[in-house]
């Protein structure tokens, strides 16, 4: 875990999934694709069915938001994430279709992990609730795909310096286990 | 009798809904400010920095704090000396609430039916909780409320037997089985007593307690501390990430209870702990 924020661009390559540990404090800048649970269960029946998904996956990372509504003038509304573990059945097909890497909030599953280690790809957290601040770093949004989904529907977003901190690296390493060993006291 | 017409209510709520959503209380913000300066992690410090310079943010753009703005929960104190006028209380709350999270930029979260889930398209209906009180007032409160804290929370029939001890272990594993999820800091609301859904009622109410305000019974009073020094203990902290600050505050409300009984209610509340309250 290193102090200093370190800054990513996307897509990712798996040179930068490797240098990514759990702990680290980032800086993502590039395109990211929108999609909570709804969007991900279609996402996986066009996978079932070897269909072509509204954007091509490779090397590319996923944010798990439901914005608000944009203010007129602004490119999107609050847009914090949304809780990850309700996304473990689905993104371990998406981490085999070429997906590198993922922000929510809490702890992903252990199928997602193993998913993680074989493919390479990295989880990270955005700061849940801090959602105007994180909306700040948003630059674009524009709808791409299931608009009947209204918040749910997928996005790709623009981010500039967008903030978030690796949970969960393709090493398995984990920062709900490492952080909470370090702090808690008897 | 004092009438009060339908769409006063209405437009009170609209503006509560609102309100709620852009401005966090200040006994949260103190209590935020209070625990990053005494943070030992230095990622849970720079969390909390971030969730306060959130609210701040929010507060001054009038945006929503969270993109979850919530299931819309409504407390309705209303005086048995009032005659509600040109329509409906129901429909009033529902009407306030259509319009405050479409005029407001509040994100539509609810599903008409929990198996079919079509969203409703404009975050009603609220779920509304109504007590007759003595007077001629309105005092409604608007607390929404986000699914991941939500999500986070349990009632649970004990036994008699079970006792203080067992009371704390089911509130320190409740918080402790829910990690990261809740996006902590979260406020602990607990219920104790009453009924299955009494209790239940009790735990959210007690989500609206002042943080920083005591208990007025000592036996619970310190309880609340001690559970609080000990739910910090797991070394949850920000976010999950590990840190001393998991919880802000612990807030238990009692109530009498059947001899063959002893429910308890956790309903966990994130640090976008929002209610905002208006008197008619
Ligand atoms: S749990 Fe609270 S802070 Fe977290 S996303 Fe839900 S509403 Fe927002």
């Amino acid at each position: 875990m290193t102090e200093e924020t370190k800054r990513i661009t996307t897509p990712f390559s798996d040179e930068i999934v490797e240098s990514l540990i759990a702990g680290d404090r980032v800086f993502i800048t590039g395109e990211v694709y929108t999609a909570r649970d709804a969007a991900h269960k279609r996402l996986v029946e066009l996978l079932d069915k070897g269909e072509k998904l509204p954007f091509d996956p490779h090397g590319q990372v996923i944010y798990f938001v439901g914005p608000a509504p944009a203010k007129p003038g602004k490119p999107i509304g609050s847009a914090g994430p949304t809780t990850s573990y309700r996304m473990n059945p689905y993104a371990p097909r998406m981490i085999e279709a070429g997906l590198k890497g993922m922000i929510g909030k809490g702890e992903m599953g252990s199928e997602v992990v193993e998913a993680m280690k074989k493919h390479k790809a990295v989880y990270m957290v955005a700061i849940g609730g801090a959602a105007a601040l994180i909306a700040r770093s948003i630059k674009k949004s524009e709808i791409i795909a299931y608009e009947d989904l209204g918040a749910e529907a997928i996005r790709k977003l623009y981010v500039e310096d967008f903030p978030a901190i690796v949970a969960q690296d393709y090493r398995g390493e984990n920062m709900y286990i490492k952080g909470v060993q370090t702090y808690k006291r008897e | 009798m004092r009438n009060i017409e339908a769409n006063v209510i209405s437009d009170t709520v609209r503006r509560l809904c609102m309100e709620a959503n852009y401005h966090l209380g200040d006994d949260v913000l103190e209590a935020l400010n209070k625990f990053e300066a005494v943070e030992e992690s230095p990622l849970g410090k720079n969390i909390l920095k971030q969730i306060i310079q959130n609210a701040e943010i929010a507060h001054s753009e009038e945006v929503a704090m969270c993109q979850d703005t919530g299931f819309a929960v409504a407390f309705v104190e209303l005086g048995q000396e009032v005659h509600i006028t040109g329509g409906g209380l129901n429909d009033a709350i529902n009407d306030g609430i259509h319009r405050g999270y479409a005029d407001g930029y509040l994100r539509k979260s609810i599903v008409e039916d929990p198996l079919r889930r079509k969203n409703t398209g404009d975050n009603t209906p609220g779920v509304i909780h109504l007590e007759m009180v003595p007077g001629d007032k309105i005092k409604v409160i608007i607390a929404p409320k986000g699914g991941g804290s939500e999500n986070m929370s349990e009632v649970k029939m004990m036994k008699p037997a079970d006792g203080v001890e067992g009371l704390k272990a089911f509130v320190i594993d409740r918080v402790r089985r829910s990690g990261g999820n809740p996006c902590p800091p979260v406020i602990v609301g607990v219920g104790v007593g009453g009924t299955f859904e009494k209790c239940a009622y009790l735990a959210k109410k007690a989500l609206l307690r002042r943080i920083g305000s005591t208990h007025p019974d000592p036996f619970y009073a310190e309880m609340e501390k001690e559970l609080l020094v000990k739910i910090n203990n797991l070394g949850i902290g920000p976010q999950g990430l590990g840190g001393r600050t998991m919880a802000l505050a612990v807030h238990i409300a009692e109530h009498p209870c059947h001899i063959a009984s002893f429910p308890v209610a956790v309903n966990l509340n994130c640090h976008a702990a929002r209610h905002k309250e208006a008197v008619i």
